[in-house]
């Protein structure tokens, strides 16, 4: 068991680059056995935070802790994590066998047991039987693989992933993300991933820090997050939201009560209610699938509003409609799926649109 | 601006430049002490002549150890200076790069002159050691080239991963770095061994009594009856060149290939 | 290329000391022999025979009708060599970055460095074969009956300094221009075609300039090096045609005169980075955002 129940520990740390304030008070845990993701646009800091971790940037105050020991003075060859590079740094001159094998050099172990401990490792990530081959010779796909070998197989207690999958095709890359999901149930060890992909983020993650501007902005489950971010700016990055101006018109203990051009007047629990809003004042923001089309037979919903179909995007298995409600200046969108026997709508339309006050958040 | 015209143009102008080499051979088997056409017929008597001369042995053996320590040093200084410029900032970096380069730039008998004014003056006698000196400073810019364009295509993260694997900063650079960068560094010995053996400037001012092979080669141009045998000699060093260019020119590009880089075609 | 943030990568030394460690010994050894030695030469060219410091040696020097018409040679024969050269070597250049296939490249360009690389002196002095009035071209066109008597016009003159050091540095000037032309992005080009250009014109408006960085660094290349070249004027001259490396020997070593030996030098280098500073601001538009 460890000593807390913290595997990383991250309190107020602050990062300069000369002038340049790259990171700004970032405070924050990762569990252990936790497949955690470090999230944002580029230039936000997340590898940089990573590197920390690794030990191959300074802090310039703060303290990164890791399995609870302070990792200050802690030189990056020392420290009980791995790293796979975003260009996987495999040794072009080594074979695959010596790069995964590369960090046991220094291990008292006998050869044949370091052999079969490489054996091993590359029977994990599904390269069993490519020991001889030259690394050089590898395409990318493979070449993480032996990345992802060579570092677990040093049985590190948290493994670092740098914007790993970003190199590789799309069908790479899905593949890519089941089984790092798998790799990680099997090891059971803490992996923290980069990227900027928030939909990686959502599918591989159990939690997720979004980063803005060397901070973090918000670090909940993946669910939480796209239901209730807690900002405009985290709700944008994350998936698509609809914005419509909102007006607080009572406060309560609880709840609070809105009125919304096209919605009317709405009641709004405490929960709901997010900081966050931008320079527009206070906003209302709705998920595309949590608005609905409501045709003949269909389920009623607890809020009704007229709209007009504006446009309509078709996309196989979903259509999306940029749906003008009256009363209001802009579009929303809306996500419906093509459910068989469900009509795909024209434009200029009219159609009756469905909401629940409880999907939707308030930013103010 | 047809292509015929170019192409036709660029053989012509390669013509021209390896014209005077070609002479050499043509010369060095023709059968007359006159370096002048018609041609005379064909012998070996030359290549002999030069074969059995015990003062170019001497001057050769000499050229040799100095081009060998040259290569060697050069190579080594090449490599901190590389190493350095191409991985670390430091403080008045340009300036002390550009100082390590000025030797490119100067020219010899400039460079000749000042060090033999500073040897002189501090009572040094000029010997085989002071000519080595001299060609490290000329040849030392070169394998900087070389060597910072063979780091250059390192990737940053194969170091990084090497710590991050448990190795020291020199363990990595023995494990990982250098076999990475030795067609660079081979290269690099074969292009200072090259300058240095051709150099005649700097061996004519700051050699001492031994004899070197330019040096020699320069006396020899007084005397008219030496002249074919220097053809036959010349004919030797050309051949000579051509083969460790050749070599030099392999591994430049072999390294370039294993570190999965772009061939930009020269040592620029 | 280097690295950011305070260690040297995880090393725990800072980066600037890591860098200052490691170019240590190249600098030192720069220093010593080099740095040291160049001032020394200063420090000899201000000192004055009844001792003291002065610019007495420079008033000499440039007072010296033989010392004036010896600069003037280096700075006409390196300035016509330049031109020569570089004009020659454009067109090789642009042959070898347009009309070569990308896998042939390489090829091309190791056989016109080959030459290059073998020995100046045996070069040079196989031109002198070559012009010689009892020399290869003479003996070949007589033999061939092509001319009655000997050439006089290519020996032993600054024609024939001319012609060995133009083929002596003729590979510095192709490289540089090639690497210049080889930047040049081919879809300017085309898209300069595309818009109705001659090709011609497109050469003239676009490659032309765009290649300049390239030219500038051929003629500082080829310049600089052949003011002070000793042997050419040595060898091909006959010592009748000394250019000013010859004249630095002859004060230092024939005349003993260090004092004025190091002067003339000091002049020497001032002179030409002088007119390559010229050129360089005649130049200035070319080499905004070059290099």
């Amino acid at each position: 068991m460890t000593k807390s129940d913290a595997m990383i520990e991250f309190r107020d740390v602050h990062k300069y680059y000369g002038d340049y304030h790259a990171l700004r008070g970032i405070t924050g845990t990762i569990r252990p056995g936790e497949f955690f993701s470090l999230l944002g646009p580029s230039g936000c800091g997340k590898t940089t935070l990573l590197r920390t971790i690794a030990g191959f940037e300074d802090i310039s105050s703060g303290a990164v802790l890791v399995d609870g020991r302070d990792m200050a003075g802690v030189p990056a060859n020392k420290r009980p994590t791995n790293m796979v590079f975003q260009s996987y740094a495999i040794f072009p001159h080594l074979s695959v066998e010596e790069n995964v094998g590369f960090g046991l050099r220094r291990d008292p172990r006998s050869k044949e047991e370091k052999a079969r401990a490489v054996g091993e490792a590359l029977e994990m990530v599904g390269l069993k039987g490519y020991g001889k081959r030259a690394a050089h010779a590898l395409s990318g796909g493979q070449r993480q693989r032996v990345a992802l070998a060579r570092a677990l197989i040093l049985k590190p207690k948290v493994l670092l992933l740098d914007e790993p999958l970003s190199a590789l095709d799309k069908k790479m890359r899905e593949q890519m993300q089941v089984e790092l999901i798998r790799l990680q149930r099997q090891v059971g060890i803490t992996f923290i991933l980069v990227t900027h992909d928030q939909e990686e983020a959502l599918v591989m993650s159990d939690r997720i820090a979004v980063m803005f501007e060397g901070e973090i902005a918000q670090l909940a489950d993946p669910e939480t997050l796209y239901r209730r971010p807690n900002s405009r700016k985290v709700a944008d990055f994350i998936g698509t939201m609809n914005f419509l101006p909102a007006k607080v018109l009572e406060e309560g203990a609880g709840s609070v009560e809105i009125e919304a051009a096209g919605f009317g007047r709405i009641h709004v629990e405490a929960s709901q209610v997010m900081g966050g809003a931008t320079a527009e004042g206070a906003t209302v923001g709705f998920r595309p699938e949590t608005l609905t089309i409501l045709y003949e037979g269909s389920a009623a919903t607890d809020r009704e509003s007229m709209a007009t179909i504006e446009e309509v995007v078709y996309f196989g298995d979903m259509t999306y409609y940029d749906v003008k409600i009256d009363g209001t200046e802009m579009p929303v969108r809306i996500s419906m799926r093509n459910v068989f026997g469900r009509p795909v709508l024209d434009r200029g339309a009219r159609a009756r649109v469905g909401w629940s006050p409880g999907a939707l958040v308030l930013f103010r | 601006m047809r292509s015929p015209v170019f192409r036709g143009y660029a053989v012509a102008y390669l013509i021209f430049l390896y014209a005077p080499i070609i002479l050499l051979p043509l010369f060095a088997f023709n059968d007359s002490k006159v370096i002048a056409f018609p041609l005379q017929g064909f012998t070996t008597a030359w290549f002999v002549e030069m074969w059995q001369d015990t003062t170019l042995w001497n001057a050769v053996r000499n050229s040799l150890t100095i081009s060998v320590s040259v290569a060697v040093i050069s190579t080594l200084l090449g490599l901190f200076a590389a190493r350095s410029s191409t991985r670390f900032n430091f403080p008045a970096k340009a300036g002390i790069m550009g100082l390590i380069m000025l030797p490119m730039v100067l020219p010899e008998m400039i460079l000749a002159m000042a060090l033999l004014v500073v040897l002189l003056a501090v009572g040094i006698e000029l010997s085989l050691l002071t000519i080595i000196l001299g060609h490290v400073l000329i040849c030392t810019p070169f394998a900087v080239a070389i060597l910072s364009s063979a780091f250059q295509s390192l990737d940053r993260s194969l170091e990084e991963a090497a710590y991050d694997l448990g190795e020291t900063p020199l363990s990595t650079f023995w494990l990982i770095i250098l076999p990475l960068v030795m067609p660079g560094i081979i290269s690099s010995l074969l292009i200072c061994f090259t300058i240095s053996l051709d150099e005649f400037i700097i061996a004519y001012f700051l050699g001492g009594t031994d004899t070197v092979l330019s040096v020699y080669i320069y006396g020899q141009f007084r005397f008219p009856a030496k002249v074919p045998a220097v053809m036959a000699l010349g004919t030797v060093l050309v051949l000579l060149s051509i083969a460790l260019l050749a070599t030099a020119e392999y591994f430049r590009r072999r390294g370039i290939a294993k570190a999965g880089g772009k061939d930009t075609g020269g040592f620029l | 290329m280097a690295s950011n943030g305070g260690t040297g990568g995880g090393t725990g030394r800072s980066e600037g000391a890591n860098g200052l460690l490691l170019i240590s010994p190249p600098l030192i050894y720069v220093i010593l022999l080099l740095a040291a030695p160049l001032l020394m030469v200063v420090v000899y060219s201000l000192s004055l025979e009844d001792g003291g410091y002065g610019f007495g040696n420079y008033v000499a020097v440039w007072t010296d009708r033989i010392n004036q018409l010896l600069m003037l040679r280096s700075l006409t024969v390196s300035l016509s060599v330049t031109v020569v050269t570089v004009v020659l070597a454009y067109p090789v250049a642009y042959f070898v970055s347009f009309h070569v296939k990308p896998d042939k490249k390489a090829l091309w360009l190791f056989l016109i460095t080959i030459p290059f690389w073998t020995s100046y002196l045996i070069r040079v002095f196989l031109w002198k074969v070559i012009l010689g009035f009892n020399g290869v071209i003479n003996s070949g066109l007589m033999s061939l009956g092509i001319i009655d008597a000997p050439l006089q016009v290519i020996n032993y003159n600054v024609q024939a300094l001319v012609i060995t050091l133009a083929h002596a540095y003729a590979p510095f000037a192709i490289l540089p221009i090639f690497v210049a032309l080889e930047k040049i992005d081919r879809s300017l080009l085309e898209a300069g075609r595309d818009l109705g250009e001659s090709q011609f014109m497109t050469f003239l408006r676009v490659t032309l300039p765009l290649s300049m960085p390239g030219v500038i660094a051929a003629v500082l290349i080829v310049f600089i090096p052949t003011v002070g070249d000793y042997v050419t004027p040595d060898l091909i001259g006959g010592g009748k045609l000394p250019m000013i490396a010859n004249r630095i020997e002859g004060t230092m070593l024939k005349q003993n005169n260090r004092e004025l030996g190091s002067a003339i030098a000091v002049s020497a280098m001032l002179v030409v980075a002088a007119v390559t500073l010229i050129f360089l601001l005649l130049n200035r538009r070319f080499l905004k955002g070059a290099k």
